[in-house]
Order: structure tokens, then C-alpha cells, then sequence
């Protein structure tokens, strides 16, 4: 029992930093990838390459002067950024990072918890972490911060039913299971999901922008209309927890594609290598070199995320509307209809 | 009349599938963005790295002294005659007995001030002087936090006697001819040699 806590607590306190920290030098590397976009050089003062600019950034927003505005709904104000980081950080729980792990003659999952309902536990913190959003900009009292909370939580609800049904889609092809575990794990032998449902990691990837409220769907927080969006009255690491989750929300959506689409932790011939190498399973070599493997594509998803970002302008109010309603709602039910007929004759699907 | 060859013809044809799916486009223009990622960046680090600057960049002002290290200005106010930001200022003060080695000719600049706030750095204090005393120099005016801080006394502008300033860039040959040829011949008639000659 002793042991079993210890171990969930491990787990629970390597993804929390993990997270933490990817989001950290994510927050770097998103300067550094639009300055090589642009032919600048980003930020190099702070440490070689500004590899403590993360650091620097932190004490920055700790050092600000914390502003509650006298109108504002004082309570709420503070759960805002809270729920919204508490949400970030939660996704991350049914994340299968590695291969299980032999210690002391038992096998360890590296998972902090193995949901067989993980997809949905997923889509649901995700569809919470709105919450976050509208309760900061409700509670600012003011009119731009609900404006961007009002665009954030509409964009979230239209971008949510492309999303999940492109997940259903996946699950229908990838064998029926929800849980993060079987989906990875179905897709160590044969090929990854991407080949089965091209269509449906499309939209999963541009509704995954949309729920991050990354460019170009950053219309909550679109300088140019709405001062600041939803965190127009925060100051201080208030504000630094809704900047700081965003990241945290795109590394855990590039970790969900990485896993649902692209294999997670295994990648061609992995089996055939872990045989040449000799290692048995449960080796913690397997586990690293999974892991390796997994951070790799989770890291690359990062940095297109940041491609697109630097590339493309806002999308207008309307459009992003009829992107989602008009365009990828439809496409997501044809790629479900396509993809049960394809099952069918695959012969995963028995009526 | 065409003037340039510009001109484009507006056309509302209906956009094809492709244009209406924006993925084509799209993936042009990360193709572009991500094209820039190899290109090498125009960036110069300024503190380590510094552009290289022409021999006569007008920069912070000098005020020269002669060979034997006194002052050459004599306070006549051309500089500030011709400066047209009016950014130089100064009283004179004359020259006492013993006081030869510190300034050149009787008359002397007590104060001389510059305020490099005001100052445009045309050099037209240069081109005005007649004691070869002004100098544009390429050292760049510090930063300061305060209006006061920029404005520049002797203290700042005289050259230190032990770090001589080199200003043979902007006293090129055509340079010396042209304020030769300007009817400045009073200057030869108050040189140090010559008047010594005389006094002898």
C-alpha cells in the first residue's frame, strides 16, 4: 500500500513538473522559434542563448504589482486562473508517458492513473477549462474581459463537437477502447492511427488550436479588438497562470496527438530494435527510449503549433464561426461515416 | 498615360475549391515562414558586436588642445553662431600670467557647454571654427536618465591631455586647404611660434 502511494505520488509530481517545465521552456522557445521566423535572433541575455529567460520571465511576473479592481467580484477573480491552471495541469493524468517499468519485481505503469474512460475525462477537463476563462473575465467587471471570455467559451463549445466526434471516429478505428493506454498501446503493432483517420487528425489539429486559443483562433485574447481579452485586468501571476497554462494546454494537446494519431511511445521497428539491443520487457530502457521517442513528436507538435502561429493572421469573428459550424462539423461526420464504412469492410465493425 | 506597370486588373471570379479550402494556401505560407527559419539573421549584438561606422561619423564633440596641451579655443563664438540648434553656449575668461601652458591666446572659453540634446551632431561648429579647436569625433553620447546629464561642460568636452582624441580623419587635406582659403589668414597672425618670434 506504502509503496503504491509512493509510486502515484512520484508519477503525479514528475508530470506536474514535467508539465511545468516543458511549459516553461515552451514560453522560451516560442520566442526564440518567431525571432528564427522572422530573421531575428530572440532572446540571448539571460543566461547562454537566454536559457534562464523562463526564469527571468517568472520573477518578472512575481515582482509585479497585483491589481484587483475595486468593481471586480473579488472571489471569482482568483478562481479564475486557478481552475483554469488546475484544469491545464489535469489533462495530463491519463497521459501513458512509457512502456510499464519492472522495479522491485513489480510492473509500474508510467501513467498516473489508467482511466478506462480516458478520452472522455479528457474531452471533459478540457471542456472545464472554459470555466476558468469565463469566471476571470466575468469577474472583472469589464466589458473587453467579457467580450474575450464570451468569444473564448462560444469558440470552445463549437470546436469541442468537431473534436469529439473526430475522437469517436478514432476510437471506431483504432479498436473500440477509450482508454489512452489501449489506443497507444493498439498501435505498437501495425501502423499508427494517422493512417486510418488523415481526415480526423485534421480536424482534431485545428480544433486543438481552437481549444488552446492559440493563433489563429486567439480571438479571447486578440490585442488588436479587445485590449487583452479575458485577462485584460490581470496583473501579476494571475496573469502569469493564464499565459502559463496556455502552454501547459499545448504541450498536453500535442502529448493527446502525439498519442491518438502518431503512436506515443512507439515508433517503426521498435520491437525489432529493443530485440537487437536484447532487452527484456520491462527493462527501464524501453521506458526511456519509449519516452525518448514520445517526447520527440511531442516536441515537434509543439513547434507546429508555434509554425502556425507565426504564420498565419487572426481569423475574423465570423469565419471562425463558420470554420467550425459550417465546415469542420460536417467534415468531422463525414470522416465518422467514412470511417465506419472503411471499419466495416476492415472488419472491426460487426453489426 | 500609364506611368508605372503596376496596374492589376480586379477580378471577382469565384474562388476555386482549392482557394476556398485554405489549405493550399495555407501550406504556401508556412512554406514561406518555415524558409526563413535557414535564412541568417541581419541582427548585430550591440554591445559585443558594433556596425562599423564611416571615418567621419559625427559623433560627441572635442575640444582640442594644441601640441604643447593647451586649449585652442579662444571663445570667439563662431560654433555658436552657426550652430543651428543653439546647443552651445559659453563665457569667455582672459588669460592670466603663468596661465600660458593652459590656454593658447589671451582669451579663453571659462565655461563651454553643449547640450547634446539640442545638438543635431551637422558639424557645422566645426566648419565654423577657426582655432581648429571643435571636433566631431566618433564616440557616441552615452545614455543618461536625466536632461541635466546631457548637458556637456569642459569637463566633458576638453580632451584629457594624457588620452588625446585623434581627429586627423575629419582634418583631411581638403579640409585644412578649404579653411586656408576661407580668408582666415588671422589665424597665422596669432600663432603661438610667431608671436614668440616677435616677442624675440
Amino acid at each position: 500500500m506504502t509503496a503504491f502511494i509512493i509510486y502515484k505520488a512520484i508519477m503525479c509530481a514528475a508530470v506536474f513538473l514535467l508539465s511545468l517545465g516543458v511549459a516553461a521552456y515552451a514560453t522560451l522557445w516560442e520566442r526564440k522559434f518567431a525571432a528564427f521566423l522572422q530573421d531575428r535572433k530572440g532572446p540571448s541575455r539571460a543566461g547562454p542563448g537566454g536559457i534562464f529567460q523562463p526564469l527571468a520571465d517568472g520573477v518578472k511576473m512575481f515582482m509585479k504589482e497585483e491589481i484587483i479592481p475595486n468593481v471586480s467580484n473579488r472571489s471569482l477573480f482568483i478562481i479564475g486562473p486557478c481552475l483554469f491552471m488546475v484544469t491545464a495541469v489535469m489533462t495530463s493524468v491519463v497521459i501513458p508517458w512509457a512502456k510499464p517499468m519492472m522495479v522491485g519485481g513489480h510492473m509500474y505503469d508510467l501513467q498516473i492513473t489508467d482511466i478506462n474512460i480516458g478520452t472522455i475525462y479528457l474531452l471533459g477537463v478540457v471542456s472545464i477549462g472554459v470555466y476558468g476563462i469565463m469566471i476571470g473575465g466575468w469577474a472583472s467587471n469589464n466589458k473587453f474581459a467579457l467580450l474575450g471570455a464570451v468569444r473564448a467559451s462560444s469558440q470552445m463549445i463549437s470546436y469541442e463537437i468537431a473534436m469529439g466526434i473526430a475522437l469517436i471516429a478514432l476510437i471506431i478505428s483504432s479498436g473500440g477502447s477509450l482508454s489512452l493506454k489501449d489506443i497507444i498501446e493498439g498501435q505498437d503493432k501495425g501502423f499508427a492511427n494517422i493512417v486510418w483517420q488523415p481526415l480526423g487528425f485534421l480536424i482534431f489539429f485545428i480544433c486543438a488550436l481552437a481549444e488552446t486559443n492559440r493563433a489563429p483562433f486567439d480571438l479571447p485574447e486578440c490585442e488588436t479588438e479587445l485590449v487583452g481579452g479575458y485577462h485584460t485586468e490581470y496583473s501579476s501571476m494571475k496573469l502569469g497562470l493564464f499565459l502559463f497554462a496556455e502552454y501547459i494546454n499545448m504541450f498536453i494537446s500535442s502529448a493527446i496527438m502525439a498519442g491518438f494519431y502518431f503512436g506515443g511511445y512507439n515508433f517503426p521497428f521498435s520491437s525489432e530494435l529493443y530485440a537487437s539491443l536484447g532487452l527484456q520487457e520491462g527493462d527501464w530502457l524501453i521506458s526511456l527510449i519509449g519516452f525518448g521517442a514520445y517526447f520527440t513528436k511531442i516536441v515537434l507538435f509543439i513547434c507546429l503549433f508555434m509554425w502556425v502561429r507565426w504564420t498565419l493572421p487572426r481569423f475574423r469573428y465570423d469565419q471562425l464561426m463558420n470554420l467550425g459550424w459550417k465546415t469542420l462539423l460536417p467534415l468531422s461526420l463525414f470522416n465518422l461515416a467514412l470511417t465506419v464504412v472503411v471499419e466495416y469492410f476492415r472488419g472491426n465493425i460487426h453489426f | 498615360m500609364q506611368l508605372t506597370n503596376r496596374k492589376v486588373v480586379v477580378s471577382n471570379k469565384e474562388q476555386s475549391f482549392a482557394e476556398r479550402i485554405y489549405l493550399p494556401a495555407i501550406a504556401k505560407g508556412m512554406m514561406i515562414t518555415v524558409s526563413h527559419l535557414f535564412k541568417k539573421s541581419p541582427t548585430i549584438n550591440y554591445p559585443e558586436q558594433k556596425r562599423p561606422i564611416a571615418p567621419v561619423y559625427r559623433g560627441q564633440h572635442v575640444l582640442k588642445r594644441d601640441e604643447n596641451g593647451a586649449e585652442r579655443c579662444t571663445s570667439c563664438g563662431m560654433c555658436a553662431v552657426a550652430c543651428p540648434a543653439e546647443a552651445i553656449t559659453m563665457t569667455s575668461g582672459e588669460r592670466k600670467k603663468g596661465e600660458e601652458h593652459l590656454y593658447r591666446e589671451e582669451k579663453y572659453a571659462a565655461t563651454y557647454e553643449i547640450d547634446m540634446l539640442r545638438c543635431i551632431f551637422c558639424g557645422l561648429c566645426e566648419e565654423a571654427c577657426p582655432k581648429e579647436a571643435i571636433f566631431l569625433t566618433d564616440r557616441i553620447v552615452d545614455a543618461g536618465f536625466e536632461r541635466k546629464d546631457f548637458v556637456f561642460g569642459k569637463d566633458k568636452l576638453v580632451e584629457k591631455i594624457d588620452q588625446r582624441i585623434d581627429v586627423t580623419k575629419r582634418q583631411t587635406a581638403e579640409v585644412l586647404a578649404f579653411k586656408k582659403i576661407q580668408g582666415l589668414k588671422h589665424n597665422e597672425l596669432f600663432d603661438a611660434k610667431k608671436l614668440n618670434k616677435g616677442h624675440h
